[in-house]
């Protein structure tokens, strides 16, 4: 049989399409580095400007009207109260708000509207949340603007992360397993306690984590439900020396937060708050980085153990 | 329990086959299906299938892809009811308690603890070799750690894995290897005892050495246990079974003692699929 096309012929077409190819990588790792490149850029920048300011000063006075002498103590304390308020309250309500959806809801409409809902939520400017907290939070609950409250808000806020996160984990246990633990006898709730949770530890705290770094940098529903600017006290410890060691006035306690502090300082005219400011910022985008890279780890660990 | 299989009279068409074909004789019913249809929505697989499973026998199923074997083994441990949308019409009686598996009074679990399931691919969990066999006994509420040790071990002595994994007890059951993986799957589900034991094809993802331990295993474990397997290497039904019933198109076309099935078959279409003119 003759061939279709000739030796030569072939390989012209050969080598334009294999030019093609060549081109999309040039292409997307031109896209991928400019990316990159514009996030290293800023952070340096940031680093650069703040870069005198960097010290253990910095990390342990509150503000002050004097630039040289203002630190960013109240506001690291009080975003790390917020975020565990954020963590406690997001991971178990998203975590088993995922399982009911995956594993025990009903394939039905009334599912499908929650589920639809359930992404649409992610996309909800976080401004609206601010004022969803303020009107319930706030003064429906008599919260006040507490760490407690911007904690709730913010829970509000990365609930779409984490049950979309925790979804995606429960799915990626293999159907096979499910069966050998419904075939020994398992009811469905054992099945989930026993294996499915288990065995997607990694991909659920990979999903907290990115929620938090979602969260962490969130400033239009704080400043909404009434952070302040200027706190020079820490919010009482939550642990204390004496029985029963746990004390919670801290949630109930007034609090300010790195984007809020950040954004105070950017509004002022004096060229030294701005530097501080680009040296809280640079924190900031560090304290992002590194749970991220924590998110990552987890991540990598729980795949060395279980690989399906 | 050494009452022929004629003498029933729950089994009848199982019974007049054997009765007229003369075929070696089948130990008394551990279970019987009767008139079993079942349907996937409005698609029915199963046909009014009549089947008798002799205890302490190896009852093979065997036909082509899609004619319903492996939905009828699923039958027995009530897999189905995991999916929406599922239906079952007709029985199939557990002796000598006659209880109903597919009775829609009859809850799944139930029959689950009762009947036993290997499943094509090895499916270990991602636990200790210890964990997984003992997984089922925990569920039962065993918690006494020796007596847990005991019955791991027997089980494992069972699946014919005990030399290998003795002193590995500990360490991840994924890395054994795939052969070891289905022995230990078998170990799992022998170490609480059921009733009857569902293989579904288990060796079609194993090497031919691993395999014919497997099918070794499945010989010696009809001593003690009720067997059906699914599977679709003939030669695997011809070596390993008593029985054999050949399925098409969601119906049970004909059963009989394994050697007669494979030597002189009674219908054109068992002969057809036997001497692999398709399938």
């Amino acid at each position: 049989m003759a061939a279709v096309m000739d030796f030569e012929e072939l390989r012209r077409g050969l080598y334009w399409r294999k030019n093609l190819d060549k081109l999309f990588v040039v292409l997307g790792l031109f896209i991928l580095l400019s990316c990159l490149g514009l996030l290293a850029i800023l952070f340096l920048d940031l680093v650069r400007d703040g870069a005198h300011r960097f010290g253990w000063d910095f990390f342990t006075q509150f503000p002050s009207r004097k630039a040289e002498r203002a630190g960013i103590l109240s506001a690291w304390v009080g975003t790390s109260m917020i975020m565990l308020v954020t963590a406690l309250v997001a991971l178990p309500v998203g975590v088993a708000a995922a399982i009911y959806l995956e594993e025990y809801a009903p394939k039905n409409w009334v599912t499908s509207v929650i589920e639809i809902n359930v992404t649409n939520l992610a996309g909800v400017p976080s401004i609206v949340y601010g004022l969803l907290a303020l009107g319930l939070f706030v003064y429906q609950f008599d919260l006040g603007q507490s760490v407690l409250s911007a904690g709730l808000t913010l829970a509000l806020l990365i609930l779409p992360i984490i049950i979309v996160g925790t979804r995606e984990a429960l799915r990626a246990v293999p159907k096979a397993i499910r069966e050998a633990a419904y075939g020994l006898g398992a009811t469905r709730w054992e099945v989930t306690k026993d294996h499915v949770l288990p065995y997607s530890t990694g991909g659920i705290l990979t999903g907290l984590i990115l929620g938090l770094s979602r969260a962490i940098g969130e400033t239009a529903p704080i400043i909404t439900i009434g952070a302040l600017s200027f706190i020079a006290f820490l919010p009482g410890s939550p642990i204390t020396g004496e029985f029963p060691f746990l004390n919670f006035d801290w949630l109930k306690s007034e609090f300010t937060a790195m984007p809020i502090q950040i954004f105070n300082w950017v509004s002022r005219p004096d060229q030294a708050f701005q530097q501080n400011a680009a040296a809280a910022a640079a924190i900031l985008l560090g304290m992002t980085l590194l749970m991220n890279a924590v998110a990552i780890y987890i991540r990598f660990r729980f795949r060395k153990k279980i690989n399906w | 329990m050494n009452t022929n299989v004629v003498d029933r009279a729950d089994a009848p068409t199982l019974s007049i086959a054997m009765e007229e074909r003369g075929a070696a004789r089948a130990n008394a019913a551990k279970a019987v299906a009767e008139k079993l249809d079942f349907w996937y929505g409005s698609n029915q697989a199963l046909k009014n299938i009549n089947l008798l499973i002799p205890e302490n026998q190896v009852t093979a199923l065997i036909g082509p892809s899609g004619c319903g074997k492996s939905t009828f083994l699923r039958c027995f441990n009530r897999m189905h009811d995991l999916q929406p949308d599922t239906r079952y019409a007709g029985s199939i009686m557990l002796h000598p308690e006659n209880v109903n598996l597919v009775g829609k009074d009859v809850d799944p679990i139930e029959v689950r603890m009762r009947i036993g399931m290997v499943f094509q691919k090895p499916n270990p969990f991602p636990k200790t070799v210890f964990e997984n066999v003992a997984y089922g006994l925990r569920l039962r509420g065993f918690n006494n750690r020796t007596e847990l040790g005991e019955r791991v071990e027997k089980a494992l002595r069972g699946a014919a894995i005990w030399d290998e994994v003795k002193d590995r007890l500990n360490d991840s059951a994924l890395a054994l290897s795939g052969g070891q993986m289905q022995r230990l799957c078998i170990a799992r589900a022998l170490a609480t005892e059921p009733e009857i034991l569902l293989f579904d094809e288990p060796t079609s993802a194993l090497d031919p050495i691993a395999t014919a331990k497997i099918e070794e295993l499945i010989t010696e474990l009809r001593q003690r246990v009720t067997i059906l397997i699914v599977t679709h290497n003939m030669q695997q039904a011809a070596r390993v079974s008593d029985f054999t019933a050949f399925m098409y198109l969601g119906e049970l076309v004909e059963v009989g003692a394994t050697s007669q099935i494979f030597t002189n078959p009674s219908k054109k279409a068992t002969e057809d699929y036997i001497t692999g003119r398709y399938g």
